[in-house]
């Protein structure tokens, strides 16, 4: 049953196309193995088995017939922000309790028109609000990979921890997620998984619990480079729901994969080399841009001025777009409800117990922020700062430049019940110092697996593209998996 | 800028969030990290910047000018704590 499991989409595909093994065997593995481990990692927060099952089934059913859509009878993970239809859908989160949509999200359903099979929801910070999926109402994921000698539970990042800990372990094939700040990529890295944030409007956010609309985007997390174009080229389309969907076709991110770096232009940001950054994540970086040269790129050392002002400029914006969002949880169209002396007291009991403390945290910033008086000190200054983010990034690709590489994260994994970090809210926010720039301007960008630090857990290196580039994307990143290898972590759960 | 008590409990009433004194104090002091740690804004020049309105240049896309839903009331308050007859219920509003 494990050997199953060990096979990436791509030798799943090859395999129930040369017809030796079926999706009922594949999915069948994977419940299996979900069952024995979901409850030491804590990854599924609902495990469809009998859907699943029938969905295999089905699956089998249609390639017999002839029908083999792009991700024919392959099991994933679904993100618990993405509403399926009849099943458990809550972004984790205590206010939406018992919620079931009686709808589909684009990218699920483009998902199950390709053949994928779904396995259940997955775990995750409430309503993506976090970077180390301790905020979920259903309690912490635990990452598969420990310290050497050690049997301390770590964090698998956030606020896609669910999804990174899925793939990394082998409960799932691969999993869908979403970036708000680095919510796809750090997990990644975390886990010694592949994430890619498409850019800005690739994948349609029709049904997915929004946290703040303009940086919000979903992605896939997976097993490696091949996988995550397998699944992207899913996810991604042209949608009507979503007015912010763009009118690109979706071109085959695979075809990329393995197409020669010589000329392209590499650029190094130094505004990446933050204080207290640990010398074995310079060190990494300093490999991967050996990697670029030896691979025939060119570096060119560049300049991204308002680097250091992304991570307080998204505490402003996130906060107030989720503080919107977020006032339609009110105890009255769906979810959780408490009992009031009127209707404003039902409200204000309702939201207090059913949102959790980091949610609160962000509504009170994010209402503080566009409160009269207070709106173009922070809202409208962050929003013009976001501006010239933005400008960095069109300078350096106007002088040239194809991709630019930078570490993932400033750590790896850290222990579950941090102290420093639950002190400390800007000590946790500081996870995404690296990931958040990328949002803030729209762009697409990728954590691949570059190595393992000294406590023998997983880094990332990311590579950030131009809009819409994410072929450019898979291409160049090839050249740190080819170099880097893959990651496992070593089975204990 | 920091924050006070009051404007801790000012704020959670605009949100529609009930907090006691405990919680309120709590929150105060992480209202004021995180104000403090985004008041390095004020260092940039802003000067002449227009506010960023969309990451994608790309025209408002419209549609065509017709009914595409609709005639699903059932499956609007399917998940509704309370409802009657289609209607979402909720206290008495009106006295």
């Amino acid at each position: 049953m494990s050997e199953l499991t060990s096979l990436t989409i791509a030798q799943a595909r090859e395999k129930l196309n040369a017809g030796e093994i079926t999706s009922v065997e594949l999915t069948e593995a994977y419940l299996s193995v979900i069952d024995a481990a979901n409850e030491s990692l804590n990854t599924y927060v609902v495990v469809t088995a009998d859907k699943a099952r029938k969905m295999a089934k089905a699956s089998d059913e249609r390639r017999a017939g002839g029908t083999i859509g792009g991700l024919e009878g392959i099991p994933l993970g679904i993100k618990d922000l993405f509403a399926t239809r009849g099943i458990h859908t809550q972004a984790c989160s205590h206010i939406l309790d018992d919620f079931k949509p009686e709808y589909e999200s684009t990218v699920t359903q483009n998902l199950w028109d390709d053949g994928a099979v779904m396995l259940g929801k997955l775990n995750m910070d409430e309503f993506a609000m976090g970077s180390s999926n301790e905020t979920s109402y259903y309690g912490p994921v635990k990452n598969p990979w420990r310290e050497q000698g050690s049997n301390t539970a770590l964090v698998p990042g956030g606020s896609s921890g669910g999804s990174a800990s899925s793939v990394a372990a082998h409960l799932c094939a691969g999993a869908t997620a979403t970036d708000t700040g680095g919510s796809i990529r750090q997990p990644a890295a975390f886990t010694g998984t592949v994430g890619i944030k498409p850019t800005y409007g690739r994948c349609s956010r029709w049904g997915i619990a929004a946290f703040a609309s303009s940086l919000d985007q979903a992605g896939p997390i997976s097993r490696d480079l091949r996988d995550a174009a397998i699944m992207l080229k899913s996810m991604a389309s042209v949608d009507a729901k979503d007015t912010t969907s763009v009118d690109l076709p979706v071109p085959d991110y695979e075809a990329s994969i393995g197409k020669s770096v010589k000329g392209m232009k590499i650029g190094i940001p130094k505004e990446y080399r933050v204080d207290g950054m640990p010398e074995e994540i310079e060190a990494l970086w300093q490999k991967g841009i050996e990697w670029y040269r030896d691979a025939g790129a060119e570096i060119v050392d560049i300049s991204l001025p308002h680097t250091k002002y992304a991570l307080p400029t998204y505490y402003i914006v996130a906060p107030a777009e989720a503080s919107s969002n977020l006032a339609r949880y009110d105890g009255v169209r769906y979810g959780l409800r408490e009992t009031g002396s009127d209707i404003t007291d039902m409200y204000e009991k309702t939201r207090a117990t059913g949102f959790g403390h980091e949610v609160r945290r962000r509504i009170l910033i994010g209402t503080y922020v566009l409160s009269s008086g207070y709106y173009d000190a922070y809202y409208l200054r962050a929003q013009k700062v976001r501006t010239l983010i933005k400008r960095d990034f069109e300078t350096a690709f106007a002088d040239g430049i194809d991709a630019i590489l930078t570490p993932a994260t400033p750590s790896s994994a850290f222990a579950i019940g941090d102290e420093e970090m639950a002190a400390d809210p800007v000590k946790m926010y500081l996870n995404d110092v690296f990931t958040v720039t990328v949002n803030m301007a729209g762009l697409p960008g990728i954590s691949v697996p570059a190595g393992l630090d000294n406590k023998g857990l997983p880094l990332g290196l990311q590579l950030i593209g131009k809009p819409f580039a994410e072929e450019e994307l898979f291409q160049a990143s090839h050249v740190i998996e080819q170099a880097a290898g893959k990651f496992e972590a070593e089975k204990w759960w | 800028m920091s924050v006070d008590l009051e404007t801790v409990k000012r704020v959670a009433k605009l949100a529609r969030l009930a907090i006691d004194d405990e919680r309120a104090t709590r929150m105060q002091g992480e209202l004021n990290a995180i104000l403090g740690f985004v008041e390095q804004l004020n260092e940039v020049d802003v000067e002449g910047v227009e506010p960023i309105t969309s990451v994608v240049e790309m025209d408002m896309k419209k549609r065509v000018d017709e009914v595409t839903d609709g005639d699903k009331a059932a499956d609007i308050v399917a998940n509704a704590p309370a409802t009657d007859d289609n209607f979402f219920m909720v206290p008495k509003v009106i006295e």
